[in-house]
This record gives C-alpha cells, structure tokens and sequence, in this order.
C-alpha cells in the first residue's frame, strides 16, 4: 500500500553551517489492511515522513508511493486529489472549534465537493462507527479529550481513504483513553480493511495495535518487521524497549540468569524454563521479568534465581550445562554478574 | 441638576436640528459607517494577503509582502490630522470636493484600512498552525482553507478588531473636521471651543463616549455569540 524508495530529506541548515539530514535513504514496504507502527525518538525523522507521506514536503530524492500513485512527483489539484487517499489523525486532533463535531466530520467531503445530502448520511454512519452519538451537534470545546480523537478520526476516515495516518495519536490522552482509541483504532481496521499507519513514541502503543514496527534512528531504519519477530529478537534494538526488562533486585542470596525467550520453539513459557531448570536438580524462582502475548505468543524477558535443591549453589558445570541447552533451544541466556 | 438638565433641553442651540448636535451625531456615524463598510472590505484581504504571503519561498510574493507591508507600515505612521491635509488633492479629485463628509471618508478609509489590516493579520497568525496543515493535507485548495479555516477561526478576533478599528474611526472623525467633515468632533471644536459654548462641549463628549461604548458593547457581544473555542478561567 505504501512504499518508501531511497526517500532522503535534505534541510538546509538555517545558520548556512552543515545541512540537516532528516531522512536518509529510507526503503519501506508496508502491506495492506495491517496496522504499522514507526517509532523513534523526537528528532528522528518522523515529522518529516508524515509530511513526504502526504506532500507537505517534496523528498529531496527517491520515491513515496501511496495506493500506486508517487506522491513525490505530484503537484497543484493532482496532489490535493492524491491526499484525499489519505485520512490524517493528530495528536492533538486540530479539529477546527467554529465547527460541531459533524461539521468537522464533513469537512473533508465538503473540500472534496460531496453533496450535502450524501455528506450527512456519511457523517451519521461515521459518528456511529466512532462512537460519538448524540454529540455530533457539540463543539470540540464541550467535548472531552478521548471523544475530540474521536471526531478526530471519524474526519480522517470521511473521504474512505485507503491509509489512516496517525501521528501521536494518543500522546495527549490518558491511559483508559489512550486503550478506548487504540481499541477504535483496531476495531476500524477489521472491519474497514484500512491499512493503517501509527507513528508513536509510544511503546505500549505498538505493543497494542501494530502488526508490524519499525524503528527509525537518526533519518534511518535500524529494525522493521512483524511485531512478534522484532520483540522476539534479544539482539535487535527494538525488543528491548518492546519487552523491557525490571531493573535486577538486590540482595538474592542465589545465582540469577537472564533469559529471553519468544524466539525459541521449544519454550514457550516461563513455567517452561523452570521446569527444565528441575532437570538439572535446581530450583529456580522467578524474581523479575516482563512477559507480554504479542499475537498468540508469550515474549518474556524474566530474570531467574538458581539454586540447587539442597539448598547450596549450583554448580558451575551445571550451569554451563543449562545455559547450554537454553541457547540451543534459541533462548537468550545468561548469568547475570554482580 | 434636574434644572440644569431643564435648561439644557431648552436651550435652542442644543435643541435645533440644523448644526446642532443630532444632526452633528448623524453625520458621525454615517462617515462611521460607510468608512467600516469599506474598510472590512478592502482590510480583509488585505490583511490575508500579508498573512498568506508571509514567508513564502518564492521572491516574487516575498518581494509583494514587503512592499505591501511597507506601505501599510507608511500609512499607519502618518498622524491622521497630516493625513488629512495631505490627501486633499486626492480627496477632490475623487469626490470633486475637497471639504465635507464625503471627502473626510475617503481619508478616514485610507488611514483605517493599514490598521485594520494589521490588527486582521494578527487575528490570523492566532489560529494554531497545526488547525491550517490538517486541512491542507485532507486536499483543500488556498481559497477552501481561507474560506473555511482561516475566516471562520479568526472571525471572535476579526470582530474585535473591526470594533476596535470603529472606535479609532469615530476619534478620527473629530479631525476630520479639519476638512469641514461635519459631524460632533467638528461641532465641539467650532461652537465648543471657539466659540465659548461649554455646553456643546459637555453634550458632543457625552454623544461620543456613549456611541463608543455601545459600539464596544455591541461587538463584544457578537464576538462572544461567534467564539466557541474553550473558555479559560
């Protein structure tokens, strides 16, 4: 649906020093009818591909194909019909306040010339697929946060884009919220077939929604793929901050063994790592960890404490022998050091 | 006081229609009015234009923001009652006289427009950008966003603007009696001051303050009827 080619962004710097680099030979697919999240630091360029995406701003080179069409090259009335392809959610929704929420909803079939007859059955449809009836006549100043992301959305899927673009979508809102629009979000997607993109800082965001991630770093993508794998992947950048792992406790009088596990066939479970700790006469406790299910699948990063049944230290054959057949399996080992 | 009020009432200087003060309030707000019709009408696209040309990437507009604001920044230096007699030639080549209402409106106009179109251009740069790019990236075209995002998010502030700008006119208008405009500047200045009649005086400032006043109250209001933005405490 969308394919980024060699797109590079070449700013001039504004004191006349070294250019600005915002993005630098970026060369992403993205598949129809899944939800993308791209997510970066502040300052890695995803500003600047929202605004390629939709022809803000004209690629210093390569190519930006939205739906078969290159943006890029468009100018004039081609690209305002282009953009229409497009639907845009905000973080901060920009909804226009001289507006009602069904005023706003329209807004976009209003520019694209729609009648009005046909504009207010679609913004009825709409308000219900978002779950905002009986507000449709209030303005954005009587209407709380989450229901403002709402008309929000509802605006940018008025014209039946084929992309839903959201940038920061929930940034501004809080947590019961920000779950309420990601499950709208999720909800639109099934039922409408619409790919979506999700541009975030937000981890809990991609671990929620996103089918797929990619990671963007200094103007370039570090890791992409589908969620699962990069969560599952202890050496990429991204699982890291995906599966965070609790800072390590202090004062466990026993050894402790870091463990990733989602990659691996044979283990799918914590429970799983224990018990083949048993095979080898040890006890093992889990003392930190984050376990999420990222599509069906548990992806853990726990930390273990080994001891031996007897109680005393295990031996340090036995734990090679552990390690050992962890690794094997595809688990991510490791004898954390003091 | 209720005698004094008595005197007044019966003092055939105030009372009289003929170059008395309600004839002179009815020539006030004639060059008022008209003055405004023409000023909204030519201020606010003017001001859109210093607003949609700021900044653009292309010399030609940036060279056409330039000039455009310097002679908005010309006019507006100018002290009105210099204004005035400067224009005189343009005045009666235009309205074929270079005294009375009619000419003083053409000044008025020419002095109110650059403040006007400032005041609009600031109302405009109020709306937040991010409100302009959404529009924009769902395809509208320059007109479509002027039309529906620029006129309508702007209009509490342009409301105010033209309230304020109305209020300047009225006080312009008193010198504009330089010109023989007519009017209540004009009427307290040559009966008032000139010609020893305190009383004019009092009742020409007293006409003024409480035109002002309800022209305040009036676009107060309709700017409250057209502002739904939220309301901070």
């Amino acid at each position: 649906m969308i394919t980024l080619d060699s797109l590079t962004k070449v700013f001039p710097a504004p004191g006349g020093g070294d250019p600005v680099v915002a993005l630098d030979g970026i060369d992403l697919h993205l598949e129809p009818g899944r939800v993308h999240g791209i997510v970066g630091r502040s300052g890695a360029g995803k500003s600047t591909l929202i605004r390629c995406l939709t022809g803000l701003e004209k690629p210093s080179s390569g190519r930006v194909e939205v739906d078969g069409t290159d943006i890029a090259a468009l100018e004039g009335a081609a690209l305002r019909t282009a953009r229409r392809n497009i639907g845009m959610v905000f973080q901060h929704a920009n909804l226009l306040d001289s507006r009602t929420a069904a005023q706003n909803i329209a807004h976009p079939l209003e520019i694209a010339g729609v009648p009005r007859a046909q504009r207010q059955r679609r913004v009825a449809e709409l308000v219900e697929l978002v779950g905002l009836t009986g507000r449709e006549h209030n303005h954005p100043a009587q209407l709380s946060g989450g229901q403002i992301q709402r008309v929000g959305i509802a605006r940018g899927l008025a014209a039946e884009p084929k992309v839903l673009l959201c940038d920061e979508p929930t940034s501004a809102l809080d947590g019961s919220t920000t779950r309420q629009i990601l499950r709208l979000i999720s909800d639109l997607r099934e039922r409408l077939g619409i790919t979506v993109v999700i541009i975030t800082h937000e981890m809990g965001v991609v671990r929620e929604v996103c089918d797929t991630v990619t990671l963007l770093q200094d103007g370039r993508i570090t890791q992409t793929g589908d969620l699962l794998d990069v969560a599952a992947d202890p050496h990429g950048p991204l699982s890291a901050e995906l599966i965070p792992l609790p800072p390590a406790p202090t004062g466990i009088d026993a050894l402790v063994v870091n463990c990733d596990y989602g990659n691996s066939e044979r283990f799918h479970t914590t429970d799983d790592l224990i018990r083949l700790a048993e095979t080898y006469e040890a006890e093992a406790t889990l003392v930190a960890g984050t376990i999420e299910t990222i599509g069906g699948r548990q992806v853990g990063r726990v930390q273990l404490a080994l001891r031996n049944r007897s109680g005393a230290a295990i031996s340090a054959e036995g734990l090679a022998a552990f390690l050992a057949e962890l690794e094997a399996a595809g688990v991510v080992a490791k004898e954390v050091t003091a | 006081m209720i005698e004094i009020l008595q005197e007044w009432l019966s003092n055939p200087l105030l009372t009289r229609w003929d170059g008395g003060p309600w004839q002179a309030t009815l020539v006030t707000l004639y060059m008022t009015v008209v003055t405004m019709l023409l000023t909204v009408l030519l201020g606010l696209p003017l001001g859109i234009a210093l607003f949609e040309t700021e900044g653009s990437t292309s010399p030609l507009v940036r060279t056409f923001n330039q000039v455009v604001g310097f002679v908005v920044n010309v006019l507006r230096s100018f002290p009105f009652f210099i204004l005035i007699i400067a224009l005189i030639p343009v005045t009666a080549a235009i309205t074929g006289r270079s005294t009375g209402p009619n000419a003083a409106m053409i000044a008025l106009t020419i002095a109110a427009v650059p403040f006007a179109a400032r005041l609009f251009e600031l109302n405009l740069r109020e709306i937040p950008a991010g409100k302009i790019e959404a529009v924009r990236m769902m395809g509208a075209s320059r007109w479509q966003v002027i039309r529906q995002v620029l006129i309508p998010e702007a209009l509490p502030g342009i409301i105010g603007s033209i309230t304020t700008t109305t209020i300047a006119v009225i006080g312009y208008t008193a010198m504009a009696g330089s010109v023989n405009s007519g009017g209540l500047g004009q009427l307290a200045y040559n009966r008032g001051y000139t010609g020893y009649q305190t009383e004019m005086i009092i009742v020409t400032v007293i006409l003024l303050v409480a035109i002002v006043i309800l022209v305040q109250l009036l676009g107060s209001r309709l700017a409250r009827g057209v502002d739904h933005r939220a309301r901070t405490v």
